[in-house]
C-alpha cells in the first residue's frame, strides 16, 4: 500500500509543478504588459515600471522568477489580489467553506438518490421504472444547468415563492462566522430562524449543483449492478436461498460500488465547475463566483492563484479516491 | 457458411466495398435497436436542416429589433400574436428567428470543436503510444495537466487570454476535450501495437507513419467515434455556458448561451425568454447524448448489452 501511494505521488507531484507552470505562464501570456496588469496601473513613467517591475521581481530571469513564485506557493504564498490588496490565499479560506457547504450538500443528494435508483433501475431492467428512469438520467446529463437554475427560480423562487433567489441567508440574520458554515454557524448563534432561513437558501444552487452528478452516478450505479448481478457468486448467493435483499445489498452492492466510488471521486472536478455557474446564479459567495468576477475585474492575480488553488484540491481528491479505491480494492493497487 | 465456400461463387475473393456495405448494414442493425439512438438521429438531422435552411425558414431577421413589440409573449399566452410565435425579447427582436440561426452556431461549435480536438488528440495520442519512452511521459504529464483543471475553468482562463468571442471559446474548450482522444488513441494504440498483423505489416517494411494511421488507426476508431460524440454534446454545453458568463460568443449574436445571458434579469417578468433558448440547448444535447449511447452499443461489442 506504501508503494502504490509513493507510486501516485510520483505521478502528482510532476502534474502539480506542470499546473504550477501554467499558472506562473498565465500572467506573462495575457497580452499586455504583465507589470502593468499585475499592478493594476494603467498609465505609469518609465521610473515607476521600473520600480513596480523589480518590486514584483520581474527584471530578474524567467526561470529565477519561477521559482520564486513556485516557492511562494509552496509556503502559501499565492499572491495579492490587485483589485482588493489581500492576499490571494486568504480570500480562498474565507469564501472556500461556502463551495465546500453547497457541494457537500449537492453530493449528498446525489449518492443518497443516485445509487438506490440505479440499485432498483438494475434490478427491475427493463421495467417501465428502469426506463424512466435512465431517459430522467440522460436528460439530467444533458442539462444546461446555469438553464435549470433559472427554471427553478422562475418556479420555486417566483411563481410558488418557496425559495429565496439569492444569497446564503436571509438580511435578517447577522453574526459572526466561527467555521464559515452557514448551517453551522447559524446553529451556533442561536437566532430562531436563522438555520431554516440558511437551510431554504441551499435547497435550490445544490439541487442544481447535484443534477450532472445524480445523473452520472444513477447511470454508473445501474451498469456496475447489472454486471455483478450477472456474476456466479450471485447465483451462488440465491440458490443458497438467501433473502433478495441479502443478495442484492450485501453481497453484489459491496462490489457494484468500486466502480461507483471512483464516478463520485470524479465528481468533485464537474461539482467544482459546476460551481461556477451555480454561484453565479445564486450568488452565493463561493469561489467559483470569486473566480468569475476576477475574470471580469481583470484580477489575474487571484485567477492565477484560484486556478492552482483548484487544481491542487482536486489532485488531492483524486489522490484520496485512489487510495480508498487501493484499499478497497487490493487488485488496483499492482 | 461452411456449404457457402463449396460453391465457386463464393470462392471469389470478397471486395471491400461489398465488406463495407456489410459491416455498414451490421451497424445499423444494432444501432436502431435502440429507439432513443434513432429519435436522436432524427432530432439532430432535423436540426442540421433548420441550420442549413435558416434565412428560408426564419420568419424574421435574427437581429431586427421590432420597437413597438418588447416582450410580447408566445402565441398561446396571453396578449401573444402570430407575427411572434415564440414572443419577442427585451429589445424586440423575434426570438424563433433567433433560435433558428442559434442552431448554426451550436452545430458549427460541435463540429470545429470536435474536429480540432479529435484530430490533435488523435495525433498526439498516436506518437505517446507508438513510441512509448520520454515523448509518452511528456504528453501523458502534459494531459493529466489540463485534466486536473475542472474544464470550465480552464476554458475561462483560456478565453481570458485569447480574449472573449467565439473562436477563443472554441479553442478553449477544444483544448479542454482533448486529452480524452489523447488517452483513448494512446490505450487503443498500446493494445493493437503487439498484434501480429502490426507486427507483419513492419516485417513488410511499413514506415512507422504508415503502421501508425494506416495500420494501427482504423482499429482504434469505435471508442473515438462515440468519444466524439460526447464531444460534440459537451462542445455545445460549455460554449453555451461561456456564452451565457459573457466570455463566450457576444451580443448581438444569437448563440443560445449568449441569449440566455441576455435574458437573464427578466427571468420574473418573462418567463419566455428564458425558457425556450435553455430548451433548445437541453433538446440538442440530448439528442446527440441518445446518438451517443446508440453508437456505444452498436459499435463497441464489449459494452454492448450494458
Amino acid at each position: 500500500m506504501f508503494g502504490f501511494l509513493l507510486r501516485r505521488l510520483a505521478v502528482l507531484i510532476p502534474t502539480f509543478i506542470g499546473v504550477s507552470i501554467i499558472a506562473f505562464s498565465f500572467i506573462r501570456l495575457l497580452p499586455g504588459d504583465p507589470v502593468a496588469l499585475l499592478s493594476g496601473e494603467r498609465v505609469m513613467s518609465p521610473e515607476r515600471h521600473a520600480q513596480i517591475s523589480a518590486q514584483l521581481g520581474f527584471d530578474r530571469p524567467m526561470v529565477v522568477q519561477y521559482f520564486d513564485y513556485l516557492g511562494g506557493v509552496l509556503t502559501g504564498d499565492f499572491g495579492t489580489s490587485i483589485v482588493s490588496k489581500k492576499p490571494v490565499l486568504d480570500q480562498f479560506l474565507t469564501l472556500f467553506p461556502a463551495t465546500i457547504e453547497l457541494s457537500f450538500c449537492a453530493i449528498i443528494i446525489a449518492i443518497a438518490l443516485g445509487i438506490p435508483a440505479g440499485v432498483i433501475a438494475a434490478i427491475k431492467r427493463g421495467s417501465v421504472f428502469d426506463q424512466g428512469l435512465m431517459g430522467v438520467a440522460l436528460v439530467g446529463y444533458s442539462m444546461p444547468i446555469f438553464w435549470w437554475g433559472l427554471l427553478l427560480i422562475i418556479l420555486f423562487s417566483g411563481i410558488l415563492q418557496w425559495f429565496p433567489v439569492s444569497g446564503r441567508i436571509s438580511l435578517m440574520f447577522y453574526f459572526k462566522p466561527v467555521t464559515g458554515f452557514m448551517l453551522i454557524d447559524s446553529l451556533i448563534s442561536g437566532q430562531k430562524g436563522a438555520f431554516t432561513s440558511a437551510l431554504s437558501h441551499l435547497v435550490l444552487p445544490s439541487i442544481v449543483l447535484a443534477t450532472i452528478p445524480l445523473a452520472v452516478i444513477a447511470r454508473q450505479t445501474r451498469s456496475a449492478m447489472l454486471e455483478v448481478l450477472s456474476e456466479d457468486y450471485v447465483r451462488t448467493a440465491r440458490a443458497k436461498g438467501l433473502s433478495p435483499f441479502r443478495v442484492v445489498g450485501i453481497h453484489a452492492l459491496r462490489n457494484a460500488m468500486i466502480p461507483v466510488i471512483t464516478t463520485v471521486g470524479l465528481q468533485v472536478g464537474v461539482m467544482l465547475a459546476g460551481a461556477i455557474l451555480t454561484e453565479t446564479i445564486f450568488s452565493w459567495p463561493g469561489i467559483g463566483k470569486w473566480i468569475l468576477d476576477s475574470v471580469f475585474r481583470r484580477d489575474y492575480a487571484v485567477i492565477q492563484g484560484g486556478l492552482l488553488l483548484i487544481a491542487a484540491i482536486i489532485m488531492t481528491v483524486n489522490l484520496i479516491v485512489d487510495l480508498t479505491y487501493g484499499l478497497v480494492n487490493p487488485r488496483i493497487r499492482h | 457458411m461452411a456449404d457457402a465456400t463449396l460453391t465457386p461463387k463464393a470462392a471469389e475473393p470478397v471486395s471491400s466495398a461489398q465488406m463495407r456495405r456489410q459491416m455498414l448494414r451490421e451497424f445499423w442493425f444494432y444501432f436502431s435497436e435502440n429507439r432513443g439512438a434513432v429519435i436522436g438521429l432524427f432530432v439532430f438531422l432535423a436540426l442540421v436542416l433548420v441550420a442549413i435552411l435558416a434565412p428560408v425558414i426564419a420568419p424574421h431577421s435574427p437581429f431586427e429589433q421590432y420597437r413597438d413589440a418588447v416582450l410580447k409573449p408566445p402565441v398561446w399566452a396571453e396578449g401573444g400574436t402570430a407575427t411572434y410565435i415564440l414572443g419577442t425579447d427585451p429589445v424586440g427582436r423575434d426570438i424563433l428567428s433567433r433560435l433558428i440561426y442559434g442552431a448554426q452556431y451550436s452545430l458549427f461549435v460541435g463540429l470545429v470543436v470536435t474536429t480540432l480536438s479529435l484530430i490533435s488528440g488523435i495525433i498526439v495520442g498516436l506518437l505517446a503510444g507508438y513510441y512509448r519512452g520520454w515523448l509518452d511521459t511528456i504528453i501523458m504529464r502534459l494531459m493529466d495537466m489540463i485534466l486536473a483543471v475542472p474544464s470550465l475553468l480552464l476554458a475561462l482562463v483560456l478565453v481570458t487570454i485569447l480574449g472573449p468571442g467565439l473562436n477563443s471559446a472554441m479553442i478553449a474548450i477544444a483544448v479542454t476535450l482533448q486529452p480524452h482522444f489523447v488517452r483513448l488513441t494512446r490505450a487503443a494504440v498500446m493494445a493493437e501495437k503487439t498484434r501480429d498483423y502490426v507486427t507483419a505489416a513492419r516485417i513488410a517494411g511499413a514506415s512507422p507513419l504508415r503502421l501508425m494511421f494506416r495500420t494501427i488507426l482504423p482499429n482504434c476508431t469505435a471508442p473515438l467515434i462515440v468519444q466524439a460524440t460526447l464531444s460534440f454534446s459537451n462542445a455545445i454545453l460549455d460554449a453555451a455556458a461561456l456564452g451565457f458568463l459573457g466570455m463566450g460568443a457576444q451580443p448581438p449574436t444569437p448563440e443560445w448561451g449568449t441569449m440566455l445571458a441576455e435574458a437573464r434579469e427578466f427571468i420574473l417578468r418573462a418567463w419566455w425568454v428564458v425558457t425556450f433558448p435553455g430548451l433548445a440547448i437541453l433538446i440538442t444535447v440530448l439528442a446527440i447524448n441518445l446518438m451517443g449511447d446508440g453508437l456505444r452499443d452498436a459499435l463497441d461489442p464489449k459494452l454492448k448489452r450494458s
